[in-house]
């Protein structure tokens, strides 16, 4: 399966596949470029400064090989793909190796039989033309702005949440909490300052923290109560806000990064 | 031109009678606030006005934008009308909004793009006939972005799916309709390096 490489910048200005030999056995290509084997062998087609329309199929062919050894030597997967084109290139370099047969001459017209590929190549070449036309639009599209959005509920993903909707959860949890039967048998007392030290440290490592979730992993109400105030102390000594994404929905409180 | 009437139940005797210049400003005022451009069609349902007056006090305002220069322009986009910055002051605009030009997209899909959007609806494997590999990874991509959009499938043995553009496609690439794209024959030149 051909692995395409999803970088995330192009620049088609800048852009040519280079091989690079640094030393006796060192060589280093950049690859990223070929989409695939037409690619290449139009790649290779540039940099011998061939007329596509008369292919010196010989050493095109030699060269594509050499780079699909290399490709091999460097344990790059060899794309199926590839070596479909290998093989094809190598019909064709055999076929005009073979001297023409005079009396077939007349009947078909003597076809190059590098056609078909130079055909491919020019369709191929077309839309790469084509996707450089539509990278150029995007970047211009990119510059153009339109009004900003309004701050409906619809759109806006993130309304901060009061502390009357933290209220309303700590509820909710609470109301559930009551119908469960509590076997009240360890007991660790859990301090103010432990609660905030657990959350602080959860918050650090992950980013982010969901409070319903938090909330419903502590078991006894005291633990409940001191989130609950642990969470209004975080919130209101340190660089984090509490983020809700529709009226409702789980609150998070997330590390503010301004 | 047939009177195409958008409500249905309204009949043209129920039209509002605006003046041009009121048909204008309000219309204006709608490009405005919408998020998306809006087509003549959506203008007449909203308004209660025909399609001629709507087309005619479009064309006006957007005359008034181009006479203007300023640094706003209106234009049809994605089948409809809608009110941008032009591109000339992105920067300053980016400094505002402290923002970066967003990630483009991969080579690769943007080839796999320009063949979906002129051989449309097109399917995988006349995609792969064209660009020579399997372009799945580019489809999802284009898909994930909603630039594209599966067309239903193909007729044929193992019927396949088929792909085409999206409206997002011409708004994001600014073009007005499909046929503003330019004729992919005139892209043959091959340069030599």
């Amino acid at each position: 399966m051909e692995h395409e490489d999803e970088q995330l910048e192009f620049d088609f200005e800048n852009a040519t596949a280079k091989i690079y030999r640094e030393s006796r056995d060192e060589i280093r290509l950049s690859i990223g470029e070929f989409a695939g084997p037409l690619d290449l062998l139009l790649f290779l087609i540039r940099r011998e400064q061939a007329n596509i329309f008369d292919i010196p199929v010989a050493r095109i062919t030699d060269e594509y090989l050499n780079y699909i050894k290399m490709m091999e030597k460097l344990d790059i997967a060899v794309a199926g793909e590839f070596l479909v084109m290998a093989a094809q290139l190598i019909e064709i370099k055999s076929r005009m190796l073979l001297p023409q047969d005079p009396k077939a001459a007349d009947e078909e017209e003597l076809e190059d039989p590098r056609q078909e590929l130079v055909d491919r190549l020019l369709e191929h070449q077309k839309y790469k033309n084509a996707a450089e036309m539509l990278w150029s639009r995007a970047t211009v599209e990119q510059a153009v702005y339109t009004r900003g959005r309004l701050d409906t509920d619809d759109n806006n993903m993130e309304v901060s949440a009061t502390v009357f909707d933290l209220f309303e959860q700590f509820q909710k949890i609470l109301e559930r909490k009551k119908d469960e039967i509590l076997m009240d048998i360890k007991r660790e007392e859990m301090s103010l300052a432990d609660m905030i030290r657990t959350m602080r440290e959860r918050l650090r490592s992950h980013k982010r923290l969901n409070l319903m979730e938090l909330f419903s992993t502590l078991e006894t109400r005291r633990e409940l109560v001191l989130a609950f105030v642990a969470t209004l102390e975080i919130v209101r000594t340190s660089a984090v806000k509490l983020t809700q994404k529709s009226t409702f929905a789980d609150i998070h409180l997330v590390i503010d990064e301004v | 031109m047939v009177e195409e009437n958008t409500n249905g139940s309204e009949s043209p005797a129920e039209y509002k009678k605006r003046s041009i210049g009121e048909l204008v400003a309000v219309i204006e005022s709608l490009i405005f606030v919408s998020e998306e451009p809006l087509t003549i069609r959506g203008l007449c349902g909203i308004l209660n006005e025909d399609k001629e007056s709507v087309a005619a006090a479009l064309e006006q305002l957007a005359g008034e934008y181009s006479e203007r220069e300023g640094g706003l322009q209106l234009r049809e986009i994605g089948g409809g009308w809608q009110l941008s910055t032009k591109p000339e002051f992105h920067e300053d605009i980016r400094a505002l909004l402290k923002t970066k030009p967003s990630a483009k997209l991969s080579l690769a899909a943007l080839e796999t793009l320009a063949v979906i959007a002129y051989k449309q609806p097109v399917t995988v494997p006349e995609i792969l006939e064209i660009r020579g590999v399997q372009s799945a990874s580019s489809i999802k991509t284009l898909l994930d972005k909603r630039l594209i959009v599966s067309k239903g499938r193909k007729d044929t043995v193992g019927r396949p799916m088929q792909y085409g553009t999206s409206k997002d496609f011409m708004i994001q690439f600014g073009l007005k309709d499909l046929s503003e794209l330019p004729n992919i024959e005139d892209f043959e030149d091959f340069v030599e390096g």
